[in-house]
């Protein structure tokens, strides 16, 4: 049972909360405490939008022990709008549509489980196609 | 200065050994190694390890292997780097050596990737990556490459087989090399119809996991046996350096700079420059690992690292020959154990004894080992002294 190590990332995984650099105003995430920009100290927790768009992406048909109930799965490194790249899977999308580029928001679904009734089932982000208004 | 020599060289077969366990497998590169360094007896041991307490549910390799191998009482330890252990494990032994605190050091590199199979042994290698925010999405180390080949492959407008020259290097090699799980060179066409793994890289950009273990005995030169029978090779050079773990975290991830800089900093230290070099022995656990390497070594320029491949300009007739010995895709990728195998390799090219595979005239040789998509980078360079 690992409880302890994913609650307590329960913040990142529900909220996109990382952090915002006080010296520099750089946006972080995950949290780091160091920011990578000014490398001062930054522990101002900061929200982010949940709005990207896709870096690059691919196709999983062998998983991991925990994640090979739902393969095949796409995964992505997404660009958030305020800088960082985070690395999550995409969600209710059409395959054949997805392409580098694609606008992406956050949604919150069920990353893995144990298998078994009793075991724990894990919770976080990830990513589906964002339709972008306006003409 | 005193020279480090490679005095002792050892390697099994790299496969699937079933019938054989972690510690078997690690003895019979050290026997091979001791047995090749003429009697030297080794004071210190690394172990060059990435996954065996996953795989194997096995720590504590130093004491283990020590025990094993009839070394009781030695000082032992493992040095893990994910796939860069086998060159951290080197630079550890050449640091206490170098230093004059360990007179000979034994190096030892071993994984047995098939105690477990499918799920298991990619939930073993995703380990290597962030756990809280990359290993948890699913991602295994594969997929993450195939991102960056997408990526790259868009950026540069790199055609769909345009890759295929690192897998048809590695594959003509690894046909000379008597220890390689592939010894049978492939066509064009043979990479053009290989099924996808994860897209777009296909089953020709990926090393395949196997088991597999090496052993380097290092000393001093002065410290070598009168009767001691093998061309001089020495460590010209050995450095290392970190980039983020999570590939996410980069602002540049189609640049390995923490391969930039080791490299640097070895070309530096060995006072030389690239073109001296004569061979590489880059980390083509995946092929655009390879062009990554080229490029962010300085072998070639950004977005070009490919068509060195597709141009033939890594074959063994060309100025920089490659994965020399059927590289990570030819002979296996045997985890923390590849970096020991790059270094044996290395030396025996130097020693003119690499036969089929030889590289003619090199004096000079250059190994590129790399943890996760060079999160650490481990470079050594490695020199034929004529005596």
């Amino acid at each position: 049972m690992e409880i302890p190590r994913h609650w307590r990332l329960k913040q990142q995984r529900y909220a996109l909360v990382g952090e915002v650099c006080p010296h520099c105003e750089a946006k972080i995430f995950p949290p780091r405490d160091v920011c990578p920009e000014c490398k001062n100290e930054a522990k101002t927790p900061f929200a982010f939008s949940g709005k990207g768009e896709i870096y690059s992406y691919t196709t999983i048909y062998e998983a991991p022990s925990g994640y090979d109930g739902n393969a095949p799965y796409t995964v992505a490194l997404v660009k958030l709008d305020e800088g960082p790249m985070i690395t999550a899977q995409l969600t209710d999308v059409d395959q054949q549509a997805i392409q580098i580029g694609m606008p992406v928001e956050m949604v919150t679904r069920k990353l893995r489980d144990d298998g078994d009734e009793r075991g724990m089932i894990v919770y976080g982000y990830k990513f589906r196609r964002r339709d972008v208004g306006g003409t | 200065m005193t020279d480090i020599i490679l005095a002792g060289l050892g390697q099994t077969d790299v496969g699937e050994h079933w019938d054989i366990g972690l510690r078997e497998l690690a003895f019979t590169a050290i026997e091979a190694a001791l047995k090749d360094a003429g009697g030297l007896k080794p004071q210190a041991m690394y172990v060059g390890n990435m996954l065996a307490p996953n795989l194997s549910r096995q720590a504590h390799l130093g004491a283990l292997l020590a025990d094993f191998a009839g070394l009781t009482g030695i000082e032992a330890v493992t040095v893990e780097a994910a796939g860069a252990s086998g060159g951290a494990a080197l630079r550890q032994g050449y640091l206490a050596v170098k230093s004059g605190l360990v007179d000979v050091a034994l190096i030892v590199g071993v994984e047995k990737m098939t105690d477990q199979v499918g799920a298991g042994v990619e939930e073993a290698l995703a380990t290597a990556a962030d756990s809280d925010y990359e290993s948890v999405q699913g991602l295994t180390p594969t997929a993450q490459a195939a991102m960056l080949m997408g990526r790259y492959m868009h950026e540069y407008n790199v055609p769909a087989d345009g890759f295929a020259g690192f897998a048809l290097t590695a594959h003509a090699n690894g046909a000379g090399n008597p220890h390689a799980m592939f010894r049978k060179a492939i066509k064009l066409e043979t990479y053009q119809k290989a099924e996808l793994l994860t897209p777009p890289l296909n089953m020709f950009d990926a090393a395949p996991n196997a088991d597999g273990a090496a052993a380097l005995v290092l000393t001093r030169r002065d410290l070598l046996p009168s009767d001691w029978p093998h061309p001089l090779v020495r460590i010209a050079a050995s450095a290392t350096a970190s980039d983020t773990l999570a590939l996410h975290d980069r602002k540049d991830p189609l640049f390995f700079e923490a391969a930039y800089l080791a490299t640097g900093r070895a070309i530096k230290q060995a006072g030389i420059t690239l073109d001296q070099i004569d061979f590489f022995e880059y980390h083509d656990a995946f092929s655009i690992f390879a062009a990554l390497s080229l490029e962010s070594s300085g072998f070639a320029i950004r977005g070009y690292g490919w068509k060195m491949a597709a141009d033939g300009r890594i074959s063994r007739a060309s100025n920089l020959p490659c994965a020399t010995m059927g590289g990570l895709k030819a002979r296996g990728f045997a985890g923390g154990a590849t970096g020991v195998y790059q270094a044996v390799e290395a030396a025996t090219q130097l020693r003119v004894r690499a036969e089929a595979c030889q590289v003619k005239d090199a004096r000079i040789g250059m190994i590129q080992s790399l943890g996760g998509p060079a999160s650490t980078a481990v470079v050594h360079i490695l020199e034929r002294l004529e005596v």
